[in-house]
């Protein structure tokens, strides 16, 4: 979230698209509902459904699954030609003026630079003008035609309201009525926020459906802003922790990123990352980034990492490709990996094409799960009739299951949705021969340490080097592990300023990441949770709820990265004099007499870069300002284009029949084979979660299961007229991957919708059966969905794909 | 005196008068339905604090589960897909549950002494231990409420957590409900909020929201704010004017007096047969048949 999960209550307009808060985030929730009490709020909800969010909004509008990019393009479209924009917020916070290079094109549904058979981009023509001083050149009047502002325009031009209504399903006046309603918070004391979760991430476009959001969240001057923001809620406990700590292939701690294996040059490598400005006198934050890394090093390798060896770069990995999971299972699948180690992780449940991933699995000489539970992933070899029809006979890999605790039976800080490292403790211990999870890998390393130690190995540098400064090596403590991402000062850390004051001694706890440096005088193990553990101790644990300011922001609660800050981007809540566009919306303001920015929150900018100096508020972007041209920062272009589900109803793109889905997602080719046609599958499928259970888990407790006993699909009336279908009947819904069996729900809560001319059934699934736990045992509801990524985090489109449906 | 915190107002077959020293509030719980996500926590925190499992049961093409209330579900959401206006969908889901009447048709009903309690906070209670499974109650409840479990033949319903109301705490499903549907408080503050969120509504263009409070049976001590509040029927048959059955009422109210009468006309006539004619006696013969 760039906001926080309290402030929704300072929203006017909250709008629920792409998630289902009331369903999936009931708790979080209860902020819609202040803000409705206590600020007059209206609930807008879009979904394909009408679902427990929509049960309480004020106004709903349907929309087809995969389509939501179309729907914000319309938005956007709508705010500029109604002129329902902020005009000196997009002008001084935006790259509204910034001059795109002469290259940059967008035809016939393709970007520049596109070559069809690496299915991906030449970004280089996605970029600025620049001048003789390397600044990028801006047209303050807006009247050049390759100014931003102008090209956006043009772009969404196209997203008129009638190709809106032709591509979404939408009724007319419903996006029209949605349309006001979110331009109602143009103006400086108004706004909206929009809180979004998996109905977005889940479909082959997902990222770019989330930059359509922020850019209108621009136009409209509400990031920044209590009350506003882009605000993800995560669809796991401590997801948000999973990310921050770079659990991703591609990543490392605090979203630095790993090398790619052409980068094997240190300073070019670094050059590349510190990122210089852009315009005059803009903070470009990533400067920083040797610090972060220096420091990131060390706390990995401590003496081992010198300036002589580039702080051990040549230790880390460098990718040839991404190794996000769907890759990692079509290796598998390919049989080019012998091992696997599912931790916290039910791949053959939560990831798509379940017999893919079952064959995949079989492929295998070992498969390690460590989980809590046990789940179908550690039972995926066995035969439970028609859930899992599988000959044991004929898998031969072997598994290993190793017993963990779970959340509540460790010590520790998760992180929310906005971004709070909360400490907890725990309940109990876990039962008998459970390990909480550090244990088990630090089992796992100092046994793998010293097999490396006596017998030496491939590439023993980096395992036997590594820094394991634990009391109990079999047993980190989450204590140590925290103040070790916090940081700590290696040699005493000075001003730069003035290099007599001594900042932290050596051996000290630092106060957070302005302190970290690049000479390898500090060590941290994730830079943005520096400050969550300082001298001052655990901040994490801290409980005291006082609200000052009365809008929610409670600064002495827990730890929010960055530094604490509650609200980021929060110098746009200040027009370019430092003064709050709402005085009722106080964040932060520039104080003159102290000549310092001040307020409830952190403020996101230097402190005594006075409103003169022009220094952005988009601190971490080298421009200083916001972007609505995305350059070449995602794989699939610099404005969001609406492009179909690889799946979909329609056979073709209404804006450009000859690209139909995204010409850069993440695809491979005996998947294409696997995807099926309007003409055997006509209906959409979309995959959600009940609010009665939580992921696969829960059909393991014995409440949930009673709450909601047994899988079910949604259909709405018309389809079950069609198909004489009544709610109770059992029912075979079929992709082109394979079949479920399950309960109908015949529902008003579905509606078809007219879509290009075509009558379009949704088949609403629920995921939460499979064949292990104390609910009735049912079909894996991935059997269906296709293995099909987005073109930039790879997660797959669970959201949108092709099924049919009979009666068994 | 059951418990300190607890004075009894009435209890079933039992005409002791009550205490009446102390003064104690009316309680309510408020369910905003208008606020209800239908998430169901407040079933979840039913059964944790109760200690009541019912059975994992099967999906029936709706979301009600269990699919009613029963002995060991005390508590249940109901679900309503309506249209009040043309395309105009709305998902009404309420909180089902004993509503505490003022005037409980359950309690008049009960032959068991002690077996249906009411407090003078306003909290209906059953004391099972006193439960002869006739299932009068059953009968005598407007909201078709009470459950006869088949396994002890005792009947059970929500008990407004008399428990932890008696210890100054809040019923389970206030407690955990997240979006703040349901309240809990004086019977006269729960009114005086509810009146804001009918104002609320109303601006949102519900015309007709209202609160549900029935005088049918002298108001409830479980209040609904509803959307439609001329329409209660709407909220999966919630009775419009719901009020203690013909029969019930006949056996415990009109009646009543008659058959007081009777039984003192009785007594009566036998004291007057005892004065007028001296006490009955046994003749001879028939002691004689008496006799072995």
């Amino acid at each position: 979230m760039t906001n926080h999960w309290v402030d929704i209550k300072n929203a006017d307009i909250v709008v629920v698209m792409g998630g289902n808060a009331a369903e999936a985030h009931p708790c979080g929730f209860k902020w819609v509902t202040e803000a409705k009490a206590h600020n007059n709020a209206k609930l807008i909800v879009v979904d394909p459904r009408f679902t427990r969010s929509a049960a309480v909004a004020d106004y709903y509008a349907p929309i087809r699954s995969g389509s939501d990019i179309a729907f914000l393009g319309g938005v956007i479209n709508y705010l500029l030609t109604h002129d329902k924009i902020q005009h000196e917020y997009v002008k001084k916070f935006t790259d509204a003026t910034f001059l795109v290079s002469d290259g940059y094109r967008f035809e016939n549904g393709l970007f520049s630079g596109y070559d069809k058979d690496k299915r991906s981009y030449d970004k280089t023509s996605w970029g600025y003008q620049k001048g003789a001083d390397g600044f990028v050149l801006t047209d303050d009047t807006l009247q050049n035609p390759r100014c931003v502002f102008n090209l956006l325009k043009q772009h969404y031009a196209r997203y008129t309201v009638d190709m809106v209504v032709r591509v979404t399903g939408t009724p007319k006046e419903q996006f029209l009525k949605v349309c006001e309603m979110i331009a109602s918070t143009s103006v400086p004391d108004k706004t909206a926020t929009f809180l979004y979760a998996l109905g977005w991430t889940q479909h082959s476009t997902g990222t770019q459906m989330i930059r359509t959001t922020a850019m209108v969240q621009l136009l409209l001057g509400n990031i920044g802003m209590a009350g506003g923001g882009v605000n993800a809620l995560r669809g796991h406990s401590n997801i948000q922790g999973l990310t921050d700590l770079g659990l991703l292939s591609n990543l490392l701690p605090g979203y630095l990123t790993l090398a790619g294996d052409k980068e094997q040059d240190f300073k070019a490598f670094l050059d590349k990352r510190a990122s210089k400005p852009l315009r005059p006198g803009q903070m470009s934050f990533w400067q920083n980034y040797p610090a972060f890394h220096v420091s990131l090093m060390k706390s990995w390798y401590g003496d081992a990492a010198t300036l002589d060896n580039d702080w051990c770069y040549e230790w880390l990995p460098k990718l040839d490709k991404l190794y996000d999971v769907l890759q990692v299972f079509e290796m598998m699948h390919q049989g080019q990996l012998n091992g696997y180690f599912a931790q916290g992780f039910n791949p053959l449940a939560a990831f798509p094409d379940k017999a893919k991933i079952g064959a995949a699995l079989a492929k295998l000489k070992y498969l390690v799960v460590i989980d809590p539970l046990a789940t179908e992933t550690s039972e995926f070899w066995k035969n439970f009739g028609e859930f899992n029809d599988v000959d044991p006979a004929k898998i031969q890999t072997e598994v290993f299951r190793l017993p963990s605790g779970c959340f509540a039976e460790e010590d520790g800080s998760l992180v929310s949705s906005s971004r709070v490292l909360q400490w907890h403790y725990k309940g109990a211990d876990a039962p008998a021969e459970a390990r909480g999870d550090a244990e088990i890998i630090a089992g796992l390393f100092l046994k793998l340490r010293e097999m490396y130690r006596k017998e030496g190995g491939a590439f023993p540098a980096p395992i036997l080097n590594l820094n394991w400064p634990y009391m109990i090596p079999a047993s980190p403590s989450p204590d140590e592990l925290a103040r070790e991402y916090n940081g700590k000062a290696l040699a005493d850390v000075t001003d730069p300023k003035d290099p007599a004051k001594v900042l932290a001694k050596t051996g000290e706890q630092l106060a957070g990441f302005a302190q970290l440096r690049n000479d390898g005088s500090t060590a941290c193990g994730c830079w943005i949770f520096s400050g969550a553990w300082t001298q001052a101790g655990n901040l994490m644990a801290r409980r005291d709820n006082s609200d000052p300011s009365g809008l929610g922001n409670t600064p002495n609660w827990a730890f929010a990265w960055p530094a604490n800050r509650r609200i980021i981007y929060n110098r746009a809540s200040c027009d370019s004099a430092g003064k709050p566009w709402d005085p009722k919306r106080k964040v932060i303001s520039w104080d003159s007499k102290s000549q310092k920015w001040q307020g409830m929150d952190i403020p996101d900018m230097r402190p005594d870069a006075a409103p003169e100096q022009n220094v952005g508020p988009f601190i971490m972007n080298p421009e200083g300002v916001a972007r609505l041209f995305g350059v070449d920062k995602l794989a699939d272009g610099p404005f969001p284009e609406h492009y179909e589900p690889f799946e979909t109803p329609l056979d073709t793109n209404p804006l450009h029949p000859g690209v139909v889905s995204n010409p850069a997602a993440r695809v491979f080719k005996g998947d294409l084979a696997a995807l099926g046609t309007s003409k055997d599958f006509p209906y959409i499928g979309t995959t959600y979660r009940l609010t009665e259970h939580f992921h696969f888990w829960t059909k393991h407790v014995n409440i949930n299961a009673i709450l909601q006993p047994e899988q079910f699909v949604e259909i709405d009336e018309e389809l079950a007229g069609k198909k004489g279908i009544k709610s109770g009947d059992h029912v075979k819904v079929s992709s082109k991957r394979g079949h479920i069996k399950a309960v109908a729900v015949v529902t008003k809560r579905l509606k078809a919708l007219d879509v290009d001319g075509r009558r379009v059934h949704t088949v609403g699934i629920p995921i939460h059966w499979g064949f292990k736990g104390v609910a009735k045992n049912g079909y894996i509801a991935n059997t269906l969905t296709p293995f099909v990524g987005d073109a930039n985090s790879q997660t797959p489109e669970f959201k949108s794909f092709l099924v049919t449906i009979e009666k068994v | 005196m059951a418990l300190q915190s607890l004075d009894i107002k009435r209890r079933s077959a039992t005409t002791t008068p009550p205490p009446g020293v102390r003064k104690t509030v009316e309680l309510a719980k408020l369910i905003d339905i208008s606020k209800c996500i239908g998430c169901k926590a407040c079933q979840a925190a039913c059964m944790e604090w109760n200690d009541l499992r019912d059975e994992v049961g099967t999906t029936t093409g709706v979301y009600d589960n269990p699919r009613d209330l029963n002995e060991k579900t005390w508590t249940l959401m109901r679900y309503a897909e309506v249209e009040p206006e043309r395309g105009k969908l709305e998902w009404l889901i309420r909180k089902d549950g004993c509503m505490h009447c003022a005037d409980p048709g359950c309690l008049k009903a009960c032959p068991a002494p002690g077996a249906v309690i009411q407090y003078s906070n306003g909290i209906v209670d059953f004391h099972e231990e006193n439960c002869i499974g006739c299932g009068y109650c059953v009968t005598g409840c407007p909201f078709n409420i009470p459950r006869l479990s088949r396994e002890d033949s005792k009947v059970y319903k929500c008990t407004l957590c008399s428990d932890r109301v008696a210890a100054g705490l809040e019923p389970a499903c206030v407690k955990t409900c997240p979006t703040g549907a349901i309240l809990f408080g004086t019977k006269e503050d729960m009114l005086h909020h509810a009146a804001g969120r009918v104002t609320d509504l109303k601006s949102r263009g519900f015309a007709k929201a209202g609160i549900y409070d029935p005088q049918g049976v002298g108001g409830t001590h479980v209040l609904y704010v509803l959307q439609h509040a001329d329409k209660p029927d709407l909220y999966c048959g919630l009775p419009s004017d719901p009020s203690i059955g013909p029969m019930v009422s006949l056996w415990k109210g009109a009646v009543k007096p008659l058959t007081s009468l009777a039984f003192g006309m009785i007594a009566a006539g036998a004291f007057f047969h005892y004065v007028i004619k001296g006490p009955n006696r046994v003749s001879e013969e028939i002691e004689k048949e008496l006799e072995p």
